[in-house]
């Protein structure tokens, strides 16, 4: 399986869609997009996850590396549109309470 | 007659026999002599090389056109040439690598050999098994002078040789942990400052840790983002999740890890497990924690050594024998 990545920009706020899975096989493509983006100081990154069905803990440590980044740079990280699939992961990882998550499908945040 | 001399006479004899008689048999001739000498490692060009002479030699006559259409093709070949010498290289590298890795493996199976504990009031079980050549996974058990047992479990993100080089910085943590007997939450407290400090940022480690007391038969522990267990419960025979809320280790500076407890009565017992094992995809999707929990109440006869035994063999048949993840499976189960 593979991953789409479409990127629209709109002033300081950039929208990353992604389709299809975030495994091993996938994060370093996701990486690459999303690091570069964190680091400029001020930036608003928001992931959508709507149609995201896999991701496995290789695509979470994307996420905690986007985190990471984006405390140190200034910068603001969002994820939204999850499903509760994927959401589960977040929260057994407890990245959920240190990744700004929003709009979870089927079931609330 | 060197080597070059012995290959062109047998090379025109076998060459000119099948100008002759074109016979299929004359073609397998030929398609060992050419086995033989990929063995000896002779290059496409070399082989073109041999062809022009055999045929200079068998038609000295040959029309000009086709002596220099040789020439073109040997300059040709040589490109396949220098494509063939680095396939060779790459071989021998990968064989070099292979054994280093085999030996990393075999360091990694001898670092993480632990005594499994022996308490009269406990039987416990233990399978752990690499997706690849090295394994991510980690368990650990401590018995200390009071037959109380600790126990963790830890999954590093990702698979094969990173996360086996992670897992060894855990090892050493918890060696080098001031006492053997540690508070559940202090303990991953301790272990993520190593690991925040010491890892790369897209990295993380999941882990579990318990505390078991023989004295009170009481159960405590910890989860830093890991994967669920179980509780089984034998009075009402239920299996219920064991639920831990806690960070994964090394993201935050300063996370809290709460502590919870169980006790535990005659025949209850604690499941842990790595995400390898509610990860494993078999040809109808995803395998759910229900079926686990299936597999392992209808073994709950059996020793806990023969019950994780069976799930694993069980889980390793659903999805054709090729593990995606390394798999971890633990019991704890409190025999009197």
């Amino acid at each position: 399986m593979n991953l789409q990545i479409k990127q629209e920009d709109q002033d300081n706020i950039h929208e990353l869609s992604l389709s299809g899975e975030v495994d091993a096989f996938t994060a370093p493509q996701l990486r690459e997009k999303l690091m570069p983006l964190t680091e400029k100081e001020g930036e608003t990154i928001v992931v959508k996850l709507a149609n995201v069905n896999y991701m496995d803990s290789t695509g979470l440590g994307v996420f905690v590396g986007a985190l990471k980044s984006s405390k140190q740079n200034n910068s603001t990280l969002k994820l939204t549109g999850m499903t509760s699939r994927v959401h589960r992961l977040f929260e057994i990882t407890g990245l959920d309470e240190v990744i700004d998550i929003e709009d979870v499908k089927g079931g609330s945040v | 007659m060197d080597d070059r001399e012995i290959q062109l006479r047998r090379y025109k004899s076998i060459l000119s026999k099948y100008l002759d008689d074109q016979s299929e048999q004359t073609l397998y001739k030929g398609q060992q002599f050419s086995r033989k000498m990929i063995e000896q490692k002779i290059s496409p060009e070399e082989a073109v090389s041999l062809h022009v002479s055999a045929m200079e030699s068998l038609y000295p006559d040959m029309p000009q056109e086709f002596k220099n259409s040789y020439a073109f093709l040997l300059e040709m070949m040589i490109g396949y040439g220098f494509a063939y010498r680095e396939h060779q290289s790459l071989r021998s590298r990968q064989q070099q690598l292979e054994t280093e890795i085999e030996i990393a493996a075999n360091m990694q199976q001898t670092l993480l050999m632990g005594e499994m504990p022996t308490v009269e009031s406990l039987d416990i079980g233990a399978v752990s098994k690499p997706a690849k050549k090295m394994n991510g996974d980690y368990y650990h058990f401590v018995q200390d002078e009071n037959d109380c047992v600790s126990v963790a479990i830890a999954d590093v993100i990702g698979k094969g040789i990173p996360a086996a080089l992670c897992m060894s910085m855990i090892k050493y943590a918890m060696d080098s942990a001031p006492e053997q007997r540690m508070q559940p939450s202090a303990m991953l407290g301790n272990l993520n400052r190593v690991v925040e400090q010491n890892v790369d940022p897209n990295m993380f480690i999941t882990m579990f840790y318990g505390l078991y007391d023989s004295f009170n038969h009481r159960f405590y522990y910890s989860g830093a983002g890991h994967e669920p267990g179980f509780f089984y419960n034998a009075e009402n025979d239920d299996f219920g999740e064991l639920y831990t809320k806690g960070l994964v280790l090394g993201v935050s500076k300063k996370p809290n890890y709460r502590e919870y407890s169980k006790d535990l009565q005659k025949g209850d017992m604690i499941v842990l497990l790595s995400d390898g094992v509610t990860e494993c995809r078999s040809s109808k999707g995803f395998i759910e924690r229900d079926e686990i929990v299936a597999m392992i109440r209808s073994n709950l006869h059996l020793s806990a050594q023969e019950i994780v035994n069976t799930v694993y063999r069980e889980l390793e048949k659903m999805q054709e024998f090729e593990l995606r993840d390394d798999f971890t499976l633990l019991i704890l189960r409190r025999k009197v």
